[in-house]
Protein backbone atom coordinates (compact mmCIF):
# COMPACT_ATOMS: atom_id res chain seq x y z
CA UNK A 1 0.00 0.00 0.00
CA UNK A 2 1.15 3.62 -0.58
CA UNK A 3 1.08 5.99 2.06
CA UNK A 4 -1.50 8.20 2.53
CA UNK A 5 0.34 10.83 3.52
CA UNK A 6 1.59 11.23 -0.22
CA UNK A 7 -0.34 12.90 -2.61
CA UNK A 8 0.24 11.63 -6.00
CA UNK A 9 0.24 14.54 -8.79
CA UNK A 10 -2.19 14.54 -11.55
CA UNK A 11 -1.14 13.21 -14.72
CA UNK A 12 0.53 15.62 -17.23
CA UNK A 13 0.46 18.61 -14.50
CA UNK A 14 3.75 17.65 -12.87
CA UNK A 15 4.25 19.68 -10.25
CA UNK A 16 6.80 17.96 -8.61
CA UNK A 17 8.25 18.10 -4.94
CA UNK A 18 11.15 16.48 -4.30
CA UNK A 19 13.21 16.06 -0.95
CA UNK A 20 16.48 15.21 -0.77
CA UNK A 21 18.56 14.27 1.90
CA UNK A 22 22.35 15.87 2.63
CA UNK A 23 25.03 14.43 4.91
CA UNK A 24 27.95 16.79 5.67
CA UNK A 25 31.12 15.06 5.78
CA UNK A 26 34.60 15.35 6.24
CA UNK A 27 36.77 16.89 2.93
CA UNK A 28 37.89 13.45 0.91
CA UNK A 29 41.75 14.61 1.93
CA UNK A 30 40.79 14.54 4.82
CA UNK A 31 43.05 12.79 7.44
CA UNK A 32 40.99 10.70 9.36
CA UNK A 33 42.71 11.44 13.40
CA UNK A 34 40.53 10.52 16.93
CA UNK A 35 40.31 12.42 20.46
CA UNK A 36 39.72 11.48 23.55
CA UNK A 37 41.18 7.92 24.38
CA UNK A 38 39.75 7.38 20.55
CA UNK A 39 36.23 7.81 21.27
CA UNK A 40 35.26 11.01 19.50
CA UNK A 41 36.25 11.95 15.51
CA UNK A 42 38.97 14.81 15.62
CA UNK A 43 37.40 17.75 14.01
CA UNK A 44 40.13 20.46 14.53
CA UNK A 45 41.35 21.49 11.43
CA UNK A 46 39.04 19.56 9.02
CA UNK A 47 37.07 20.79 6.02
CA UNK A 48 33.32 20.03 6.30
CA UNK A 49 31.38 19.71 2.64
CA UNK A 50 28.32 18.46 1.47
CA UNK A 51 28.66 14.39 0.86
CA UNK A 52 29.49 14.02 -3.02
CA UNK A 53 26.99 11.61 -3.54
CA UNK A 54 24.37 14.16 -1.97
CA UNK A 55 25.42 16.37 -4.45
CA UNK A 56 24.52 14.06 -7.45
CA UNK A 57 20.98 13.51 -5.80
CA UNK A 58 20.63 17.65 -5.47
CA UNK A 59 21.53 17.61 -8.88
CA UNK A 60 18.55 15.04 -9.81
CA UNK A 61 16.19 16.70 -8.16
CA UNK A 62 16.78 20.18 -9.50
CA UNK A 63 16.95 18.68 -12.95
CA UNK A 64 13.64 17.07 -13.04
CA UNK A 65 12.23 20.14 -10.99
CA UNK A 66 12.67 23.06 -12.52
CA UNK A 67 11.93 22.60 -16.23
CA UNK A 68 8.30 21.37 -14.12
CA UNK A 69 8.09 23.89 -12.12
CA UNK A 70 8.49 21.93 -8.59
CA UNK A 71 10.26 22.74 -5.87
CA UNK A 72 13.06 20.93 -4.42
CA UNK A 73 13.33 20.99 -0.25
CA UNK A 74 17.03 19.87 1.06
CA UNK A 75 17.13 18.67 4.73
CA UNK A 76 19.70 17.78 7.08
CA UNK A 77 19.92 16.06 10.56
CA UNK A 78 22.84 18.04 12.36
CA UNK A 79 24.18 21.44 14.22
CA UNK A 80 24.67 24.51 13.11
CA UNK A 81 27.62 24.46 12.29
CA UNK A 82 26.23 22.59 8.98
CA UNK A 83 24.67 26.06 8.17
CA UNK A 84 27.14 26.46 5.46
CA UNK A 85 26.84 23.21 3.46
CA UNK A 86 23.34 23.91 3.39
CA UNK A 87 23.51 27.59 2.09
CA UNK A 88 25.60 25.60 -0.49
CA UNK A 89 23.02 23.47 -1.64
CA UNK A 90 20.62 26.30 -1.96
CA UNK A 91 22.76 28.18 -3.56
CA UNK A 92 22.87 25.06 -6.24
CA UNK A 93 19.39 25.56 -6.66
CA UNK A 94 17.57 24.06 -4.05
CA UNK A 95 14.06 26.01 -3.01
CA UNK A 96 14.08 25.91 0.42
CA UNK A 97 15.96 23.97 3.41
CA UNK A 98 15.27 22.10 6.50
CA UNK A 99 17.82 21.15 9.89
CA UNK A 100 16.80 19.02 12.01
CA UNK A 101 18.73 20.66 14.96
CA UNK A 102 20.13 17.30 16.66
CA UNK A 103 23.54 15.02 16.23
CA UNK A 104 23.32 12.57 13.54
CA UNK A 105 24.28 9.67 15.83
CA UNK A 106 23.24 6.93 12.92
CA UNK A 107 21.40 6.13 10.04
CA UNK A 108 18.63 5.01 12.08
CA UNK A 109 18.30 8.05 13.82
CA UNK A 110 18.42 10.34 10.85
CA UNK A 111 16.22 8.57 9.13
CA UNK A 112 13.80 8.43 11.59
CA UNK A 113 14.18 12.55 11.82
CA UNK A 114 13.56 12.69 7.96
CA UNK A 115 10.48 10.05 7.62
CA UNK A 116 8.61 12.17 10.79
CA UNK A 117 8.86 15.47 8.39
CA UNK A 118 8.20 13.38 5.36
CA UNK A 119 5.37 12.05 6.92
CA UNK A 120 3.49 15.69 6.74
CA UNK A 121 4.63 16.95 3.67
CA UNK A 122 3.53 15.23 0.18
CA UNK A 123 6.69 14.68 -1.60
CA UNK A 124 6.38 12.76 -4.94
CA UNK A 125 10.06 11.72 -4.39
CA UNK A 126 13.00 11.71 -2.07
CA UNK A 127 16.62 11.29 -2.81
CA UNK A 128 19.46 10.29 -0.96
CA UNK A 129 23.13 9.71 -1.46
CA UNK A 130 24.37 6.22 -2.33
CA UNK A 131 25.95 6.65 1.32
CA UNK A 132 27.48 9.40 3.56
CA UNK A 133 31.46 8.85 2.79
CA UNK A 134 32.26 9.59 6.79
CA UNK A 135 30.25 6.60 8.63
CA UNK A 136 29.39 4.77 5.18
CA UNK A 137 25.77 3.14 6.62
CA UNK A 138 24.57 3.02 2.91
CA UNK A 139 21.23 2.76 4.33
CA UNK A 140 18.73 5.86 4.86
CA UNK A 141 17.32 4.85 1.35
CA UNK A 142 16.36 1.56 2.64
CA UNK A 143 15.32 2.84 5.96
CA UNK A 144 13.17 5.65 4.57
CA UNK A 145 11.89 3.16 2.07
CA UNK A 146 10.15 1.33 5.10
CA UNK A 147 9.66 4.06 7.14
CA UNK A 148 7.14 5.42 4.87
CA UNK A 149 6.09 2.15 3.23
CA UNK A 150 7.09 3.64 -0.16
CA UNK A 151 9.61 1.56 -2.46
CA UNK A 152 13.43 2.07 -2.42
CA UNK A 153 15.95 1.54 -4.83
CA UNK A 154 19.62 2.10 -3.98
CA UNK A 155 22.74 2.97 -6.33
CA UNK A 156 20.88 4.90 -9.05
CA UNK A 157 22.99 5.39 -12.30
CA UNK A 158 19.42 6.85 -14.73
CA UNK A 159 16.28 8.15 -13.72
CA UNK A 160 13.09 8.89 -15.45
CA UNK A 161 10.20 10.44 -15.30
CA UNK A 162 6.87 10.21 -17.44
CA UNK A 163 4.16 11.22 -15.54
CA UNK A 164 3.86 8.84 -12.53
CA UNK A 165 5.98 6.14 -13.64
CA UNK A 166 9.14 6.17 -12.53
CA UNK A 167 12.31 4.18 -14.73
CA UNK A 168 15.40 3.47 -13.00
CA UNK A 169 18.44 2.29 -14.23
CA UNK A 170 20.52 1.33 -11.17
CA UNK A 171 23.89 -0.82 -10.00
CA UNK A 172 22.84 -4.76 -9.21
CA UNK A 173 26.17 -6.82 -7.83
CA UNK A 174 27.91 -8.11 -10.87
CA UNK A 175 25.54 -5.48 -13.51
CA UNK A 176 22.70 -3.41 -14.02
CA UNK A 177 19.28 -3.71 -13.95
CA UNK A 178 16.63 -1.55 -15.02
CA UNK A 179 13.17 -1.14 -12.68
CA UNK A 180 10.13 0.64 -13.02
CA UNK A 181 7.96 1.87 -10.27
CA UNK A 182 5.78 4.79 -9.74
CA UNK A 183 5.85 7.52 -7.55
CA UNK A 184 6.52 8.34 -4.86
CA UNK A 185 9.50 6.63 -3.83
CA UNK A 186 12.99 6.89 -2.31
CA UNK A 187 15.82 6.65 -3.93
CA UNK A 188 19.99 6.49 -3.52
CA UNK A 189 22.24 7.92 -6.05
CA UNK A 190 24.95 7.11 -7.57
CA UNK A 191 28.08 8.04 -9.29
CA UNK A 192 27.07 8.18 -13.19
CA UNK A 193 23.46 9.92 -12.54
CA UNK A 194 25.03 13.21 -13.43
CA UNK A 195 27.73 15.75 -12.80
CA UNK A 196 27.23 18.11 -9.54
CA UNK A 197 25.94 21.45 -10.44
CA UNK A 198 28.34 23.78 -9.31
CA UNK A 199 26.78 27.07 -7.84
CA UNK A 200 27.10 30.29 -9.49
CA UNK A 201 26.81 33.96 -8.67
CA UNK A 202 23.74 34.11 -8.87
CA UNK A 203 22.62 31.05 -7.17
CA UNK A 204 25.01 32.15 -4.12
CA UNK A 205 23.03 35.69 -3.83
CA UNK A 206 19.97 34.26 -3.98
CA UNK A 207 20.46 31.54 -1.39
CA UNK A 208 21.71 34.16 1.26
CA UNK A 209 18.21 34.75 1.50
CA UNK A 210 16.26 31.43 0.86
CA UNK A 211 14.23 29.72 3.72
CA UNK A 212 16.27 27.64 5.82
CA UNK A 213 13.62 26.04 8.94
CA UNK A 214 15.43 24.65 11.82
CA UNK A 215 13.31 22.16 13.64
CA UNK A 216 13.41 20.43 16.62
CA UNK A 217 13.84 17.03 16.27
CA UNK A 218 11.40 13.87 16.89
CA UNK A 219 11.71 11.27 19.52
CA UNK A 220 13.36 8.65 17.88
CA UNK A 221 15.98 5.97 18.66
CA UNK A 222 19.23 5.53 17.26
CA UNK A 223 21.05 1.72 16.36
CA UNK A 224 23.61 2.55 19.36
CA UNK A 225 26.52 4.43 19.73
CA UNK A 226 29.96 4.44 19.38
CA UNK A 227 32.05 3.07 21.81
CA UNK A 228 35.77 3.66 20.26
CA UNK A 229 37.76 3.73 16.68
CA UNK A 230 40.88 2.55 15.81
CA UNK A 231 42.97 3.04 12.62
CA UNK A 232 44.57 0.24 10.60
CA UNK A 233 47.25 -1.40 11.06
CA UNK A 234 50.37 0.40 9.70
CA UNK A 235 52.28 -1.56 6.91
CA UNK A 236 55.67 -2.70 8.21
CA UNK A 237 57.43 -1.32 4.76
CA UNK A 238 57.63 -2.20 1.38
CA UNK A 239 60.00 -4.62 0.06
CA UNK A 240 61.29 -3.53 -3.22
CA UNK A 241 61.57 -6.24 -5.98
CA UNK A 242 63.81 -4.84 -9.04
CA UNK A 243 62.26 -3.96 -11.93
CA UNK A 244 64.61 -6.64 -14.19
CA UNK A 245 63.68 -9.45 -11.82
CA UNK A 246 59.52 -8.07 -11.82
CA UNK A 247 58.39 -11.88 -12.14
CA UNK A 248 60.15 -13.17 -8.82
CA UNK A 249 56.62 -10.92 -7.54
CA UNK A 250 54.57 -14.03 -8.31
CA UNK A 251 57.10 -16.83 -6.08
CA UNK A 252 56.78 -14.01 -3.47
CA UNK A 253 53.03 -13.39 -3.87
CA UNK A 254 53.00 -17.60 -3.92
CA UNK A 255 55.38 -18.58 -1.20
CA UNK A 256 55.94 -15.83 1.29
CA UNK A 257 52.35 -13.65 1.34
CA UNK A 258 50.54 -17.02 0.64
CA UNK A 259 47.92 -14.88 -1.81
CA UNK A 260 48.01 -16.94 -5.06
CA UNK B 1 16.77 -18.62 19.45
CA UNK B 2 17.82 -18.16 16.22
CA UNK B 3 20.68 -16.39 13.60
CA UNK B 4 18.89 -16.10 10.51
CA UNK B 5 21.74 -15.49 6.99
CA UNK B 6 20.13 -14.22 3.87
CA UNK B 7 21.40 -16.49 1.04
CA UNK B 8 22.34 -15.07 -1.77
CA UNK B 9 22.03 -16.91 -5.21
CA UNK B 10 23.61 -16.24 -8.41
CA UNK B 11 22.86 -18.36 -11.21
CA UNK B 12 21.19 -20.80 -8.85
CA UNK B 13 24.21 -21.52 -6.51
CA UNK B 14 25.07 -19.84 -3.23
CA UNK B 15 27.53 -16.92 -3.65
CA UNK B 16 30.86 -16.77 -1.74
CA UNK B 17 29.29 -13.90 0.37
CA UNK B 18 26.86 -16.33 1.46
CA UNK B 19 29.36 -19.12 2.75
CA UNK B 20 31.08 -16.74 4.24
CA UNK B 21 27.80 -15.33 5.93
CA UNK B 22 26.69 -18.53 7.19
CA UNK B 23 30.32 -18.90 8.69
CA UNK B 24 29.99 -16.07 10.36
CA UNK B 25 26.50 -16.74 11.76
CA UNK B 26 27.83 -20.32 13.03
CA UNK B 27 30.67 -18.18 15.11
CA UNK B 28 28.00 -16.32 16.86
CA UNK B 29 25.66 -18.82 17.07
CA UNK B 30 28.19 -21.03 19.69
CA UNK B 31 28.78 -17.90 21.62
CA UNK B 32 24.88 -17.47 21.72
CA UNK B 33 23.64 -20.53 21.93
CA UNK B 34 21.49 -20.45 18.65
CA UNK B 35 20.79 -22.03 15.69
CA UNK B 36 21.04 -20.94 11.90
CA UNK B 37 18.30 -20.48 10.00
CA UNK B 38 19.63 -19.35 6.65
CA UNK B 39 16.77 -17.85 3.94
CA UNK B 40 17.59 -18.73 0.11
CA UNK B 41 14.86 -16.96 -2.04
CA UNK B 42 14.64 -18.67 -5.20
CA UNK B 43 15.94 -21.50 -7.33
CA UNK B 44 19.35 -23.13 -6.09
CA UNK B 45 20.46 -26.50 -7.06
CA UNK B 46 21.43 -27.63 -3.65
CA UNK B 47 20.19 -25.93 -0.46
CA UNK B 48 21.70 -28.17 1.98
CA UNK B 49 24.45 -27.14 0.91
CA UNK B 50 24.79 -24.51 3.60
CA UNK B 51 24.81 -27.01 6.21
CA UNK B 52 28.19 -28.07 5.62
CA UNK B 53 29.04 -24.03 6.86
CA UNK B 54 26.90 -23.97 9.70
CA UNK B 55 23.33 -23.55 8.87
CA UNK B 56 21.11 -25.91 10.97
CA UNK B 57 18.18 -25.06 8.84
CA UNK B 58 17.42 -23.57 4.76
CA UNK B 59 14.73 -22.34 4.55
CA UNK B 60 13.61 -22.04 1.14
CA UNK B 61 11.37 -19.90 -0.89
CA UNK B 62 10.13 -20.46 -4.45
CA UNK B 63 9.77 -16.54 -5.08
CA UNK B 64 10.46 -14.95 -8.61
CA UNK B 65 14.24 -14.90 -8.70
CA UNK B 66 14.57 -11.38 -9.27
CA UNK B 67 15.54 -9.32 -6.63
CA UNK B 68 13.04 -7.17 -4.88
CA UNK B 69 14.09 -5.14 -1.71
CA UNK B 70 10.57 -5.09 -0.45
CA UNK B 71 9.37 -8.15 -0.97
CA UNK B 72 12.57 -9.87 -0.11
CA UNK B 73 12.99 -8.24 3.31
CA UNK B 74 9.21 -8.99 4.23
CA UNK B 75 10.24 -12.63 4.04
CA UNK B 76 13.56 -12.62 6.01
CA UNK B 77 11.08 -9.94 8.84
CA UNK B 78 8.49 -13.30 8.71
CA UNK B 79 11.21 -15.92 9.18
CA UNK B 80 13.03 -13.93 11.56
CA UNK B 81 9.68 -13.68 13.65
CA UNK B 82 8.64 -16.90 13.43
CA UNK B 83 12.45 -18.35 14.31
CA UNK B 84 12.48 -15.95 17.43
CA UNK B 85 15.74 -14.32 15.55
CA UNK B 86 18.04 -12.43 17.39
CA UNK B 87 20.38 -11.64 15.09
CA UNK B 88 20.06 -11.05 11.17
CA UNK B 89 23.19 -11.59 8.86
CA UNK B 90 23.38 -10.09 5.73
CA UNK B 91 26.19 -9.58 3.57
CA UNK B 92 26.82 -5.99 2.66
CA UNK B 93 26.54 -6.45 -1.34
CA UNK B 94 24.09 -4.00 -3.27
CA UNK B 95 21.22 -6.23 -2.74
CA UNK B 96 21.88 -6.48 1.07
CA UNK B 97 22.15 -3.21 1.79
CA UNK B 98 18.67 -2.72 -0.45
CA UNK B 99 17.37 -4.83 2.39
CA UNK B 100 19.10 -4.61 5.74
CA UNK B 101 17.56 -1.04 6.20
CA UNK B 102 14.02 -2.92 5.57
CA UNK B 103 14.32 -5.39 7.52
CA UNK B 104 15.49 -3.66 10.61
CA UNK B 105 12.41 -1.12 10.25
CA UNK B 106 10.28 -3.82 10.54
CA UNK B 107 12.05 -5.92 13.29
CA UNK B 108 12.60 -2.72 15.04
CA UNK B 109 15.71 -3.82 14.96
CA UNK B 110 19.36 -2.16 15.55
CA UNK B 111 21.05 -1.78 12.28
CA UNK B 112 24.70 -2.45 11.31
CA UNK B 113 26.39 -2.31 7.86
CA UNK B 114 29.71 -2.42 6.46
CA UNK B 115 30.61 -5.23 9.52
CA UNK B 116 34.23 -6.13 8.74
CA UNK B 117 34.64 -8.62 12.57
CA UNK B 118 32.83 -11.15 14.89
CA UNK B 119 31.26 -9.30 17.61
CA UNK B 120 32.02 -8.80 21.26
CA UNK B 121 29.63 -10.05 23.61
CA UNK B 122 31.51 -9.92 26.40
CA UNK B 123 29.14 -7.08 27.77
CA UNK B 124 26.28 -6.07 25.76
CA UNK B 125 26.68 -6.55 21.91
CA UNK B 126 29.33 -4.49 19.98
CA UNK B 127 30.64 -4.89 16.32
CA UNK B 128 33.70 -3.13 14.29
CA UNK B 129 32.64 -1.55 11.22
CA UNK B 130 34.36 0.17 8.76
CA UNK B 131 34.25 3.94 9.00
CA UNK B 132 35.52 6.82 6.88
CA UNK B 133 35.66 4.75 3.83
CA UNK B 134 38.08 2.34 5.18
CA UNK B 135 40.38 5.12 6.71
CA UNK B 136 39.37 4.00 10.37
CA UNK B 137 37.44 1.58 12.06
CA UNK B 138 34.57 2.00 14.89
CA UNK B 139 33.36 -0.39 17.23
CA UNK B 140 29.79 0.21 18.24
CA UNK B 141 27.31 -0.82 21.10
CA UNK B 142 23.96 -2.24 19.47
CA UNK B 143 21.24 -1.77 21.85
CA UNK B 144 17.96 -3.23 20.42
CA UNK B 145 17.08 -6.92 21.39
CA UNK B 146 17.38 -8.02 17.81
CA UNK B 147 20.20 -6.59 15.33
CA UNK B 148 20.52 -6.56 11.67
CA UNK B 149 24.27 -6.70 10.94
CA UNK B 150 25.66 -6.18 6.69
CA UNK B 151 28.79 -7.49 7.03
CA UNK B 152 31.69 -7.09 4.48
CA UNK B 153 32.67 -8.93 1.79
CA UNK B 154 36.03 -10.86 2.04
CA UNK B 155 36.21 -10.27 6.48
CA UNK B 156 35.52 -14.16 6.79
CA UNK B 157 36.98 -17.14 5.37
CA UNK B 158 34.30 -19.96 4.46
CA UNK B 159 34.36 -22.62 6.90
CA UNK B 160 33.26 -25.96 5.61
CA UNK B 161 33.11 -28.05 8.87
CA UNK B 162 30.95 -30.80 7.29
CA UNK B 163 27.48 -30.44 9.50
CA UNK B 164 24.13 -30.88 7.60
CA UNK B 165 21.15 -29.09 7.55
CA UNK B 166 16.86 -29.65 7.39
CA UNK B 167 15.53 -28.23 4.02
CA UNK B 168 12.25 -26.78 4.71
CA UNK B 169 9.97 -24.80 2.58
CA UNK B 170 9.13 -20.89 3.31
CA UNK B 171 5.04 -20.98 4.49
CA UNK B 172 4.20 -17.56 4.82
CA UNK B 173 3.28 -15.33 2.99
CA UNK B 174 4.90 -13.12 0.18
CA UNK B 175 3.95 -9.93 -0.40
CA UNK B 176 2.91 -7.83 -3.84
CA UNK B 177 5.71 -5.99 -5.16
CA UNK B 178 5.44 -2.41 -6.26
CA UNK B 179 8.75 -2.36 -8.45
CA UNK B 180 9.20 -4.50 -11.40
CA UNK B 181 11.70 -5.51 -13.79
CA UNK B 182 12.22 -3.73 -16.89
CA UNK B 183 15.66 -6.01 -17.94
CA UNK B 184 18.76 -6.76 -16.20
CA UNK B 185 22.35 -6.60 -17.76
CA UNK B 186 24.47 -9.16 -15.72
CA UNK B 187 28.28 -9.38 -16.79
CA UNK B 188 28.64 -13.03 -17.07
CA UNK B 189 30.76 -15.18 -15.57
CA UNK B 190 32.95 -12.45 -13.81
CA UNK B 191 33.75 -12.26 -10.35
CA UNK B 192 31.95 -8.94 -8.73
CA UNK B 193 34.84 -6.53 -7.56
CA UNK B 194 33.76 -6.66 -4.51
CA UNK B 195 33.91 -10.38 -3.77
CA UNK B 196 36.70 -10.48 -5.88
CA UNK B 197 40.37 -12.33 -3.55
CA UNK B 198 42.56 -10.80 -6.05
CA UNK B 199 42.28 -7.64 -8.07
CA UNK B 200 44.14 -5.96 -10.29
CA UNK B 201 44.09 -2.24 -11.04
CA UNK B 202 45.26 0.39 -13.27
CA UNK B 203 45.98 4.28 -12.96
CA UNK B 204 46.22 7.11 -15.59
CA UNK B 205 49.86 5.91 -15.69
CA UNK B 206 48.90 3.29 -18.15
CA UNK B 207 48.03 5.90 -20.70
CA UNK B 208 45.07 4.98 -22.46
CA UNK B 209 42.42 2.18 -22.13
CA UNK B 210 44.05 0.10 -25.29
CA UNK B 211 46.49 -0.82 -22.92
CA UNK B 212 44.08 -1.97 -20.49
CA UNK B 213 45.03 -5.66 -22.41
CA UNK B 214 47.58 -6.58 -19.85
CA UNK B 215 45.90 -5.68 -16.65
CA UNK B 216 42.94 -7.58 -17.88
CA UNK B 217 45.53 -10.40 -18.77
CA UNK B 218 47.31 -10.43 -15.24
CA UNK B 219 43.79 -10.45 -13.52
CA UNK B 220 42.92 -13.34 -15.76
CA UNK B 221 46.01 -15.54 -14.92
CA UNK B 222 45.86 -15.17 -11.63
CA UNK B 223 41.82 -15.51 -11.49
CA UNK B 224 40.92 -11.98 -10.22
CA UNK B 225 38.63 -9.21 -11.09
CA UNK B 226 40.07 -5.75 -12.76
CA UNK B 227 39.83 -2.29 -10.91
CA UNK B 228 40.55 1.98 -12.07
CA UNK B 229 41.14 4.73 -10.33
CA UNK B 230 38.58 7.91 -10.48
CA UNK B 231 40.60 9.76 -13.25
CA UNK B 232 40.20 6.92 -15.63
CA UNK B 233 36.69 6.05 -15.09
CA UNK B 234 36.16 9.45 -15.38
CA UNK B 235 38.01 9.70 -19.14
CA UNK B 236 35.69 6.60 -19.84
CA UNK B 237 39.12 4.67 -20.30
CA UNK B 238 36.56 2.08 -17.53
CA UNK B 239 33.25 1.72 -16.64
CA UNK B 240 32.38 3.64 -13.43
CA UNK B 241 31.60 0.21 -11.77
CA UNK B 242 35.54 -0.77 -11.63
CA UNK B 243 35.81 3.15 -9.69
CA UNK B 244 37.55 2.01 -6.27
CA UNK B 245 38.35 4.29 -3.91
CA UNK B 246 36.64 6.70 -1.38
CA UNK B 247 33.89 7.76 -3.91
CA UNK B 248 34.12 4.78 -5.59
CA UNK B 249 33.93 0.92 -4.50
CA UNK B 250 35.31 -0.08 -1.13
CA UNK B 251 37.08 -3.54 -1.42
CA UNK B 252 39.17 -5.95 1.27
CA UNK B 253 40.90 -8.45 -1.29
CA UNK B 254 43.95 -10.88 -0.23
CA UNK B 255 45.90 -8.77 -3.02
CA UNK B 256 45.49 -5.85 -5.09
CA UNK B 257 47.97 -4.91 -7.70
CA UNK B 258 47.92 -1.42 -8.10
CA UNK B 259 49.62 -0.23 -11.77
CA UNK B 260 50.69 3.35 -12.39
CA UNK B 261 48.28 4.58 -9.75
CA UNK B 262 49.65 7.34 -7.08
CA UNK B 263 48.45 6.48 -4.49
CA UNK B 264 46.08 9.59 -3.70
CA UNK B 265 44.60 9.61 0.30
CA UNK B 266 40.75 8.70 -1.42
CA UNK B 267 42.40 6.38 -3.83
CA UNK B 268 43.84 4.51 -0.89
CA UNK B 269 40.89 4.75 1.31
CA UNK B 270 39.02 2.37 -1.06
CA UNK B 271 41.66 -0.28 -1.09
CA UNK B 272 43.77 -0.06 2.26
CA UNK B 273 42.11 -2.89 4.02
CA UNK B 274 43.22 -5.41 1.24
CA UNK B 275 45.69 -7.76 2.80
CA UNK B 276 48.69 -7.41 0.24
CA UNK B 277 48.97 -4.73 -1.53
CA UNK B 278 51.59 -4.50 -4.78
CA UNK B 279 52.22 -1.03 -6.14
CA UNK B 280 53.83 -0.88 -9.63
CA UNK B 281 55.02 3.15 -10.12
CA UNK B 282 57.98 4.39 -12.24
CA UNK B 283 57.90 7.03 -9.63
CA UNK B 284 59.82 6.13 -6.52
CA UNK B 285 58.31 8.77 -4.92
CA UNK B 286 55.10 7.76 -5.29
CA UNK B 287 52.43 7.47 -2.11
CA UNK B 288 51.41 4.30 -2.66
CA UNK B 289 55.21 2.52 -1.82
CA UNK B 290 53.83 3.91 1.68
CA UNK B 291 51.14 1.59 1.65
CA UNK B 292 52.63 -1.22 -0.11
CA UNK B 293 53.85 -4.59 1.02
CA UNK B 294 56.00 -5.00 -2.24
CA UNK B 295 56.63 -2.28 -4.45
CA UNK B 296 58.27 -2.63 -8.04
CA UNK B 297 59.89 0.66 -9.31
CA UNK B 298 60.14 1.39 -13.18
CA UNK B 299 57.81 1.40 -16.15
CA UNK B 300 54.86 -0.75 -16.24
CA UNK B 301 54.81 -1.68 -19.67
CA UNK B 302 57.91 -3.40 -19.19
CA UNK B 303 57.17 -4.93 -15.87
CA UNK B 304 54.13 -6.31 -16.69
CA UNK B 305 54.87 -8.47 -19.55
CA UNK B 306 57.22 -10.30 -17.01
CA UNK B 307 55.11 -10.85 -14.05
CA UNK B 308 52.29 -12.13 -16.65
CA UNK B 309 55.12 -14.43 -18.30
CA UNK B 310 55.56 -15.31 -14.42
CA UNK B 311 52.43 -16.13 -13.21
CA UNK B 312 51.71 -18.45 -16.61
CA UNK B 313 54.77 -20.42 -16.03
CA UNK B 314 53.71 -20.74 -11.92
CA UNK B 315 50.34 -22.07 -13.37
CA UNK B 316 51.60 -24.37 -15.66
C1 LIG C 1 36.38 14.60 -3.84
C2 LIG C 1 37.40 13.66 -4.42
C3 LIG C 1 37.14 12.30 -4.40
C4 LIG C 1 38.05 11.40 -4.97
N1 LIG C 1 37.77 10.06 -4.94
C5 LIG C 1 38.64 9.20 -5.51
C6 LIG C 1 38.39 7.80 -5.52
O1 LIG C 1 37.37 7.33 -5.02
N2 LIG C 1 39.26 6.98 -6.12
C7 LIG C 1 40.41 7.44 -6.72
O2 LIG C 1 41.16 6.63 -7.28
N3 LIG C 1 40.67 8.75 -6.72
C8 LIG C 1 39.82 9.64 -6.15
N4 LIG C 1 40.10 10.97 -6.20
C9 LIG C 1 41.22 11.43 -7.02
C10 LIG C 1 42.56 11.31 -6.34
O3 LIG C 1 42.78 12.47 -5.57
C11 LIG C 1 43.67 11.17 -7.39
O4 LIG C 1 43.61 12.29 -8.25
C12 LIG C 1 43.55 9.91 -8.24
O5 LIG C 1 43.44 8.76 -7.42
C13 LIG C 1 44.78 9.78 -9.11
O6 LIG C 1 44.61 8.71 -10.01
P1 LIG C 1 45.88 7.99 -10.63
O7 LIG C 1 46.74 7.53 -9.54
O8 LIG C 1 45.36 6.97 -11.58
O9 LIG C 1 46.53 9.14 -11.51
P2 LIG C 1 47.82 10.06 -11.24
O10 LIG C 1 47.76 10.73 -9.94
O11 LIG C 1 47.99 10.86 -12.45
O12 LIG C 1 48.99 9.02 -11.13
C14 LIG C 1 49.47 8.25 -12.19
C15 LIG C 1 50.63 7.47 -11.64
O13 LIG C 1 51.12 6.62 -12.67
C16 LIG C 1 52.54 6.63 -12.63
N5 LIG C 1 53.00 6.29 -13.97
C17 LIG C 1 52.94 7.04 -15.10
N6 LIG C 1 53.44 6.37 -16.15
C18 LIG C 1 53.83 5.15 -15.68
C19 LIG C 1 54.43 4.01 -16.28
N7 LIG C 1 54.71 3.96 -17.58
N8 LIG C 1 54.70 2.96 -15.49
C20 LIG C 1 54.43 2.98 -14.16
N9 LIG C 1 53.87 4.03 -13.56
C21 LIG C 1 53.57 5.11 -14.30
C22 LIG C 1 52.92 8.02 -12.18
O14 LIG C 1 54.18 8.01 -11.56
C23 LIG C 1 51.79 8.33 -11.19
O15 LIG C 1 52.15 7.96 -9.87
C24 LIG C 1 39.23 11.88 -5.59
C25 LIG C 1 39.49 13.26 -5.58
C26 LIG C 1 38.61 14.14 -5.00
C27 LIG C 1 38.94 15.60 -5.00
Amino acid sequence: MKNAYFCIPFQGISFMKILVCISVVPDTTTKITFTDNNTKFNTSGVQFIINPYDELALTKALDIAEPAGGTVTVIHVGGAESEPSIRKALSMGATDAIRINADATDAYFVASQIAAVAKTHAYDMILTGRESIDYNGAAVCSLLGEMLQIPSINVITKLDLDGNNVIVEHDIDGGREVLNTTLPFVGSAQKDLCEPRIPNMRGIMAARTKPLQVLEPAAAVSSGNYANFELPAAKSGVKLIDAENAGDLIQMLRNEAKVI
Amino acid sequence: MSIIVFAEIADQQFKKATLEAVTYAKMLAQKTNSSVVAVAIGNVSDAGLLGQYGANEVVTVAAADSFNAEVYSDILAQVAKDKAATVLVISNSYAGKSISGRVAVKLRASLATNVVDVPDTSAGFKVKRGVFSGKAFGWVNLDAAIKVLAITPNSFEPQNTGGTATVTAYSGSIAQAQTSVVSVNKVSGKIPLTEAEIVVSGGRGMKGPENWGMIEELANVLGGATACSKPVSDMNWRPHSEHVGQTGITIKPNLYIAVGISGAIQHLAGVSSSKVIVAINKDPEAPFFKAADYGIVGDAFEILPKIIAAAKAAKA
